[in-house]
């Protein structure tokens, strides 16, 4: 996690048992220091701004009501991403839930042999750069997060763009390591296939089967 | 000799393959898998960058102070004495809530009416007579509509309750959530009962009822217009209004079906 393992610890530690003795102010030291980098997490994870506030709200609401079970000597700023991803999981889980029973299936993107990632590559396959100018490539992009499972998309957040180890991602999925480096690994695999068309050079996107 | 496998390459990469020194080896000594390595390094390399250009809003200045102005009055002193001890006396009154024992009580008198109507009608002689079983079921439709009605009412009434005062304000939703704890603990019984009973449309729905009642009851007594705003819409989305209504009626109708029972069991239900 690149923000909170970087904040000053002793200031949580002694905002904590301040908290702790009886003083919710004291909490607000430790809200307002993480609650950026909590949001950033939320937001890849849910993809949207509504669910991210909300996953915030909840996260430091339910951190406050579990504070006496917290480790003294472990870091808040974890702890609470974990309770943030736990708790995105479990409200991802059920919008989708909800959106499968009133959608049809067909229009979720599929996975597998029926995508075939050649039809995304563009004519001229464009630098990162150009995708993000791009509104339909980012959609692409965007629709290709959407393919991986929960579990699959919080623990590659969690790796690749919070820096987690595998054992704090471990904990956020209630799973073993070795399950844990199966799913960062089925998620780098499926990310691979869709975009990596989008991505290679045009001289090898031409030798990948456009005719010269 | 065996090449390796996109798994271990990508394990390897990460830097999180079990044998990453006999992984490091073999692409010393083995061309085609350094060409897929480097081939896979590069792509991954691209594919992340691409990813790294999904933007991540800012939540704006003064973020940290928002979401502590929304949470602060949520948050009760943790080791406060006087808080601790109303808690646990909060605790034991909640169990004799007058609204809690009436749930209590009308799952008890359903119990016992269930059980009389049973028995009433096993000396019953003709083949077409009604077998207690049978009686067993007409119970159940009819306690399970009025529960449903109750149900509908409570959700109606969440659904049109208005944030009046901005989405920041909180919103006192207290009443709706005990209605929707009582309404649980007799959902769970009506639903129990008509899975035994092999009724599958009414335990789908009171199984779809459940997880919005769990929701409610599960819910802060406070909210904010925003998290209302959130439950009417997994309310509505869930199509539990319209479900209960279908169902509703639907259980009128049988109900009508056998009026003299019903006609009974009403009677039954009122010396109950």
């Amino acid at each position: 996690m690149k923000e909170s393992t970087g904040s000053p610890r002793e200031g949580d530690a002694e905002a904590i048992e301040l908290t702790l003795a009886g003083d919710p102010d004291a909490y607000r030291v430790l809200v307002e220091r993480h609650s950026v980098s909590v949001f950033r997490l939320a937001y890849r994870l849910t993809g949207n701004r509504h669910d991210a506030e909300e996953v915030v709200q909840e996260a430091f609401l339910r951190a406050y009501q579990k504070l006496e079970q917290f480790e003294a000597r472990a870091n808040f700023g974890t702890w609470v991403y974990r309770i943030a991803a736990n708790h995105s999981i479990d409200r991802m889980r059920q919008k989708r839930t909800e959106e499968a029973r009133r959608e049809e299936p067909s229009r979720r993107v599929s996975e597998g042999a029926e995508t075939n990632p050649m039809e995304l590559v563009a004519d001229h396959a464009p630098s990162p750069e150009r995708l993000a100018q791009n509104t339909e490539l980012k959609g692409q992009i965007e629709r290709a997060m959407d393919t991986l499972s929960q579990a699959e998309r919080t623990a590659f957040v969690m790796r690749h763009w919070e820096g987690c180890g595998i054992e704090e991602i471990a904990e956020a999925l209630n799973s073993g390591a070795s399950a844990t480096k199966n799913t960062v690994f089925r998620a780098v695999q499926k990310l691979r296939n869709l975009l990596a068309p989008l991505v290679r050079q045009p001289a090898e996107a031409r030798t990948m089967g456009t005719p010269s | 000799m065996k090449h390796l496998s996109e798994e271990e390459l990508i394990g390897y990469r990460e830097n999180e393959a079990m044998e990453n020194t006999v992984i490091a080896e073999h692409l010393r000594e083995c061309a085609d898998c350094r060409a897929e390595f480097t081939r896979l390094d590069a792509e991954l390399t691209a594919v992340f960058a691409a990813l790294d250009t999904l933007e991540v809003p800012e939540p704006g200045r003064g973020y940290g102070q928002r979401v502590w102005n929304e949470l602060a009055p949520r948050l009760k002193p943790l080791r406060d004495p006087a808080n601790r001890l109303s808690e646990r006396v909060a605790w034991w009154q909640g169990w004799f809530a007058p609204r809690r024992l009436a749930a209590f009580a009308a799952v008890a008198a359903l119990a016992v009416l269930a059980f009389l109507a049973g028995r009433g009608t096993k000396h019953e002689a003709t083949p077409e007579a009604v077998s207690g079983v049978t009686m067993r079921e007409k119970v159940l439709l009819l306690a399970v509509g009025e529960h449903l009605g109750r149900s509908e009412m409570m959700l109606t009434e969440l659904s049109n309750t208005e944030a009046k005062h901005g989405a920041a304000r909180l919103i006192d939703i207290s009443a709706e959530q005990k209605r929707a704890e009582d309404l649980l603990a007799e959902n769970r019984l009506y639903r129990e009962t008509a899975l035994e009973q092999s009724d599958g449309r009414i335990a789908n729905v009171l199984d779809d009822l459940e997880r919005v009642l769990m929701d409610v009851a599960h819910s802060p007594d406070e909210v904010t217009g925003v998290q209302l705003g959130t439950m009417r819409q997994r309310i509505a989305a869930d199509g539990i209004l319209f479900k209960l209504r279908v169902v509703g009626a639907d259980l009128e109708e049988r109900q009508r079906t056998t009026p003299a029972e019903s006609d009974k069991l009403q009677n039954d239900r009122k010396k109950v």
